[in-house]
C-alpha cells in the first residue's frame, strides 16, 4: 500500500457534456478558470490604475496642461485620481492577482488535488469580487463624483460633507472595499482549508512548496487582521449615512480610532501581498539556479515570524497623528525588528543563488530584480520606521517613493515573474523570450527613473497630495521641477513598455509554440500535469515522495527529481 | 454529492473539510466582533456618561433573549447528536426548534425592544453609547438572521438524511453567535 | 529531507475515513441548566449594588458561560489542538489591538489635539463630583 499511487476515477472526465461558453468561462467552478478570471480582472484594473497615475503625474509635472486622453485635471479630480489609484492598485490589482489568481491556480496544482475544497464558494467569491469592481467603477460616475479622501479613508475627509465628502461616492467606495473583503475572506478560508486538508498522499508539512506556505500564511494574516476594519467600515457607513459620530470628536467620537482600525489591517495587508510575491520569487530562483533551496525550514519559520510581527507594527503609520509618544517608541522598535526576517529571506535567496548554475531567462530576471528593488524599499523603510526621522519625512515624496519601492516589486514585478514563469502551465504555450527581456529592461529601468528622483524630491521637502505646486514657490524651484518632469517622462516610458508585454501575452496566448509538460525542469507537482491542465488536473492524482527542491542531487542522471517520482 | 471534488473528501489536517472551514469562519468573525467590542470598551472606560445611558437599556429583555439563545444552542447541539446517530428527521426537528429560537430572538429585538427604545428617543444617532448599542446588537442580529436562513435551507435536506454533517456545521456557527451574545449581554445591559 | 524520511509517510488513501471520530455526546440538558443558573446569577448580581460584585457576576460569569458553550457544545476539546491555538491567537490579536489603540483612544487630549466632546464630558463629570475627584478618577466609574 505504501508504494501504490492512489487511484481515483476522475469524477468529471466521463459523462460530462461539452460545456458552453458561459459555463466554461463565466460560471465555471474550476479553480484554474477562476484564477484566470481574477487575473484578467486584476490586469484590467491595473490598466485603469496606471491610466490614473499617468493623468495625475502629468498634472504634477506640467500643471494646468490639457492631459491627452483626459483633459484638464481639476483640484478635486486630482484627489479622486490619487485616491482611486491607491485603492485600485492595492485592493483590486495586488490582492486579486497575487493572492486570488496565483492562490487559486497554484494551490490545488502544487499540493496535488483536483480542485479547491469548496468550488462553488470559490465561484461566489469571484462574483462578489466582480460586484465590488462594479460598485467601485459606479462610484466614479455618481453625482458628487468619486471619493476623494485618499485610499486610507481618514475621517473627517471621509465623513464630513464640508471637507469635500462626495456623499454617494464615499459610501459606494466603502461598500466596494467591504465587498472586496468579503470576497477575499471566502477565498482565504478556501485556500487555507484546501492547503491544510487536501494535500496529496505523502506530502507532509515540509514537502509543501514555499509559495503555497506563503499564500496560506498571507490568507491567515488577512483573515485575522481584516475584522476590525470590517467593523470600522460598518461604523463609517453609519457615520456617513445614519448620523452616528463614531469618528467625530465634536460629538463624542474619535478619528484616531479609525486610523487604528484601518492600520491594524493596513499593515498586515502589506505582508498579505508581499508574502505570495516572495514565494513566487523563491520558486523561480530555486528552479533557475538548479540548486536545493537554501534553508527551506528557516524560510518557513521566518514567514511565521513575519506574520506575527506584522501585527505589532501598525501605528508607525500614525507617528504624526498625535499618538502617545510612548507607543511611538514601542512601534519604532517593532518596526525595525520586522526588517530582520525580511532581510533574512533576501539573504536566503542570495545563498540559494550562490554556486548555482543560473539560467537568466525572463522569469529569473524578474525574480532577481524583485530582490534588488525590494531591498531599496526595505532600506528606506528603516528611515521611516524610526519615529524621529518619520516626523520630517512623513507625507513627503520620500514616503511615496518608499512604498512604491515595496509595492511595485510586490504587485508588478512579482506578478510578471509569476506570469512569465507559469504562463506555459496556464495556457499551454511558451512566451517570447526576446520580447520578454525587452519588456523587462524597459520596465525596470524606467521604474527606477521614476522613483529614485522622487526620493530626492521628498528629502528636499516636497509634499504629497498637493495638486499644484505653483502656490508653493519654494517647491517650484526649477531644479525640483525638472526632477518632477523627469519622473513623469519616465512613467510615460514605463507605461509604453507595457504594450510590449500585452502584445507578447496576447500573441503567445494564441500563436506561441506549444509548451511541454515541464519546460523549466521543475520538481513541483503542477509541472507533472498537462499544459494546460484539464478539468480535474490529473487523470490519477499524484502521490508525493520527497520535498519540492531536490535539484542537482548527486548520483542522478537528471538534475531534478520531481516530487511524484518514486525513484 | 458526486459533484464535489476529491479535494473536499481529503482530511490531511485530521478534521472534515467543512468543520475545519467553519472554525476558520469563526476565527475571522472573532476579529470582526473583537474590533467592534474593543472600540466600545475603550469608549466605555473613558466615558462615565455611558453608565447613565446604559441604565436605559432593558435588562429583562436582554436576559430573556439570552435565555432564548442559550436554549436554541441546546437544540442545536441535540440536533448534532441526532445527526451523528443518523436520525435525519429528529435532527431536522431540532434544527427547526433552533431556528425558532432565532426567530423569537429577532422578533423580540426588532418587534419590541428597538421600537420601544426608539419611541423613547434613544436612536442610533443619539450619542456614541447608543451608536455602539445599535451597531453591535445589529451586527449580531444579522448573524442570527443569517443563521436562521441557513438552518431553514439545511433542515429539509437533513430530514431526508442528506448532508447530515451540515447539522453540526450550522450548530458550530450558532454556538459562536450564542457566545458573542453572552459577552454582548453584560457589555450592553448589565454594566451600568 | 532525504528519501528515507518519506518512506513511512506514504499512503493514506484519501478515502480512508480516519476522521470519522464520533463526538462524545454528554448530558447537554445539564450543561444548559448550569448556563441558565449562571444567567440568573449574572442578572441578580447588580441588585447587590456593589460594583465589584457586578463586574464579577457580569464578566466573570460571561467567561464561564462562554467556556461551557465552547467546550461542551462546540466540542473544542476533541477538535485537533490547533483549533484551540487558532482561537487563542485571534483573541491575543484583539488584546494587542486594544493595547495599541487604547492609549490614544481613551485620552481626551494629546499632542496638538483634543476631542472637544470628551473634554466637555470630563469637565462635567468633575463638576458633578464638586471638583473633589481628580482627573484620574474620571477614567474610572
Amino acid at each position: 500500500m505504501a508504494t501504490a499511487p492512489v487511484s481515483h476515477p476522475d469524477p468529471h472526465g466521463h459523462g460530462h457534456h461539452q460545456p458552453g461558453f458561459v459555463e466554461k468561462y463565466l460560471w465555471s467552478t474550476d479553480h484554474k478558470m477562476i484564477a484566470m478570471q481574477y487575473m484578467f480582472t486584476g490586469m484590467a484594473m491595473a490598466l485603469i490604475g496606471g491610466f490614473f497615475a499617468y493623468t495625475f503625474r502629468m498634472q504634477i509635472a506640467f500643471p494646468g496642461v490639457d492631459v491627452p486622453g483626459f483633459g484638464l485635471v481639476a483640484a478635486n479630480e486630482y484627489n479622486q485620481l490619487i485616491t482611486s489609484h491607491g485603492a485600485i492598485m492595492i485592493f483590486w490589482v495586488a490582492m486579486p492577482v497575487l493572492i486570488a489568481a496565483f492562490g487559486n491556480f497554484l494551490i490545488p496544482l502544487m499540493i496535488g488535488c483536483d480542485d479547491m475544497v469548496f468550488p462553488k464558494l470559490n465561484r461566489l467569491s469571484y462574483q462578489i469580487f466582480l460586484l465590488s469592481v462594479v460598485v467601485l467603477i459606479a462610484s466614479f460616475f455618481v453625482t458628487g463624483g468619486a471619493f476623494a479622501g485618499a485610499w486610507t479613508m481618514y475621517p473627517p475627509l471621509s465623513t464630513k460633507a464640508e471637507y469635500g465628502l462626495a456623499p454617494l461616492g464615499a459610501t459606494l467606495f466603502v461598500v466596494a472595499v467591504a465587498l472586496e473583503f468579503v470576497a477575499f475572506l471566502m477565498g482565504g478560508i478556501n485556500f487555507v482549508t484546501t492547503a491544510m486538508n487536501s494535500r496529496a498522499p505523502g506530502m507532509r508539512m515540509y514537502d509543501i512548496p514555499i509559495v503555497i506556505w506563503m499564500i496560506v500564511v498571507a490568507s491567515i494574516l488577512f483573515m485575522a487582521s481584516v475584522g476590525p476594519l470590517i467593523a470600522g467600515a460598518i461604523m463609517m457607513l453609519f457615520d456617513q449615512n445614519l448620523g452616528t459620530a463614531f469618528f467625530n470628536p465634536d460629538k463624542g467620537g474619535d478619528p484616531i480610532l479609525w486610523q487604528h482600525l484601518f492600520w491594524f489591517f493596513g499593515h498586515p495587508e502589506v505582508y498579505v501581498v508581499l508574502l505570495p510575491a516572495v514565494g513566487i520569487v523563491a520558486e523561480i530562483i530555486t528552479v533557475m539556479s538548479r540548486k536545493k533551496m537554501f534553508a527551506y525550514r528557516t524560510v518557513l519559520y521566518t514567514t511565521f515570524g513575519t506574520g506575527v510581527l506584522s501585527f505589532m507594527v501598525w501605528a508607525h503609520h500614525q507617528f504624526i497623528a498625535g499618538i502617545d509618544p510612548r507607543m511611538a517608541n514601542i512601534f519604532t522598535i517593532t518596526t525595525l525588528l520586522i526588517s530582520i526576517p525580511i532581510a533574512e529571506m533576501m539573504f536566503v535567496f542570495i545563498a540559494t543563488l550562490y554556486g548555482g548554475s543560473i539560467t537568466l531567462n525572463t522569469p529569473m530576471l524578474w525574480a532577481l530584480s524583485f530582490i534588488a528593488t525590494f531591498l531599496i524599499g526595505g532600506v528606506t523603510g528603516i528611515f521611516l520606521g524610526a519615529s524621529g526621522a518619520d516626523i520630517y519625512l512623513h507625507d513627503t515624496y520620500f514616503v511615496l517613493a518608499h512604498f512604491h519601492y515595496t509595492f511595485f516589486p510586490i504587485a508588478i514585478i512579482g506578478t510578471f515573474a509569476g506570469v512569465t514563469f507559469w504562463f506555459p502551465k496556464m495556457f499551454g504555450r511558451m512566451m517570447n523570450e526576446t520580447l520578454g527581456k525587452i519588456h523587462f529592461w524597459g520596465t525596470i529601468i524606467a521604474f527606477n527613473c521614476i522613483f529614485i528622483p522622487l526620493f530626492v524630491l521628498g528629502a528636499a521637502g516636497q509634499h504629497r497630495r498637493i495638486f499644484d505646486y505653483s502656490m508653493f514657490p519654494q517647491l517650484m524651484r526649477p531644479e525640483l521641477r525638472h526632477i518632477d518632469q523627469f519622473a513623469t517622462v519616465s512613467l510615460l516610458l514605463m507605461l509604453s513598455f507595457q504594450v510590449v508585454f500585452l502584445y507578447n501575452f496576447a500573441h503567445s496566448l494564441f500563436r506561441g509554440p506549444k509548451a511541454p509538460k515541464n519546460p523549466w525542469d521543475s520538481n513541483t507537482l503542477e509541472w507533472t500535469a498537462d499544459s494546460p491542465p484539464p478539468h480535474g488536473n490529473w487523470p490519477v492524482l499524484p502521490t508525493v515522495y520527497r520535498g519540492p527542491y531536490e535539484y542537482s542531487t548527486p548520483g542522478r542522471d537528471k538534475d531534478f527529481w520531481p516530487q511524484d517520482e518514486q525513484h | 454529492m458526486s459533484a464535489s471534488p476529491i479535494a473536499t473528501t481529503r482530511t490531511t489536517a485530521g478534521m472534515p473539510t467543512g468543520r475545519l472551514a467553519v472554525w476558520w469562519v469563526i476565527a475571522s468573525e472573532i476579529v470582526i466582533f473583537g474590533g467592534l467590542l474593543g472600540s466600545y470598551i475603550m469608549f466605555r472606560l473613558s466615558h462615565d456618561a455611558f453608565a447613565e445611558h446604559a441604565a436605559h437599556t432593558n435588562t429583562w429583555i436582554g436576559a430573556i433573549n439570552t435565555l432564548v439563545l442559550l436554549t436554541s444552542s441546546l437544540f442545536a447541539v441535540l440536533g448534532h447528536k441526532a445527526a451523528d446517530a443518523g436520525d435525519g428527521p429528529k435532527a431536522a426537528k431540532f434544527l427547526y426548534l433552533t431556528a425558532l429560537g432565532g426567530v423569537i430572538f429577532a422578533g423580540i429585538k426588532f418587534g419590541y425592544e428597538w421600537p420601544h427604545e426608539i419611541a423613547l428617543g434613544y436612536t442610533i444617532s443619539s450619542n456614541t453609547f447608543w451608536s455602539f448599542y445599535y451597531t453591535a446588537a445589529g451586527i449580531h442580529a444579522a448573524h442570527v438572521v443569517a443563521g436562521v436562513i441557513i438552518m431553514l435551507i439545511i433542515a429539509p435536506r437533513a430530514k431526508r438524511n442528506f448532508d447530515l454533517h451540515r447539522v453540526e456545521l450550522i450548530g458550530l456557527y450558532w454556538h459562536f453567535v450564542d457566545v458573542v451574545w453572552i459577552f454582548l449581554f453584560p457589555l450592553l445591559y448589565i454594566a451600568k | 529531507m532525504s528519501h528515507d524520511d518519506h518512506a513511512h509517510a506514504l499512503g493514506h488513501p484519501s478515502s480512508e475515513p480516519g476522521y470519522e471520530e464520533h463526538t462524545h455526546h454528554g448530558n447537554y440538558v445539564k450543561i444548559w441548566a448550569i448556563l441558565v443558573v449562571l444567567l440568573v446569577v449574572s442578572v441578580a448580581g447588580p441588585f447587590l449594588e456593589i460594583q465589584v460584585v457586578t463586574l464579577i457576576t457580569a464578566f466573570g460569569i460571561a467567561v464561564v458561560k462562554a467556556y461551557l458553550v465552547v467546550k461542551n457544545f462546540m466540542h473544542i476539546n476533541v477538535a485537533p489542538r490547533y483549533v484551540g491555538y487558532l482561537i487563542a491567537t485571534t483573541l491575543m490579536f484583539m488584546l494587542l489591538f486594544f493595547a495599541g489603540a487604547a492609549p490614544d483612544v481613551m485620552k481626551s487630549t494629546g499632542t496638538n489635539w483634543k476631542k472637544p466632546a470628551w473634554v466637555a464630558a470630563h469637565e462635567a463629570a468633575l463638576h458633578d463630583d464638586g471638583g473633589a475627584a481628580g482627573h484620574g478618577d474620571a477614567a474610572h466609574h
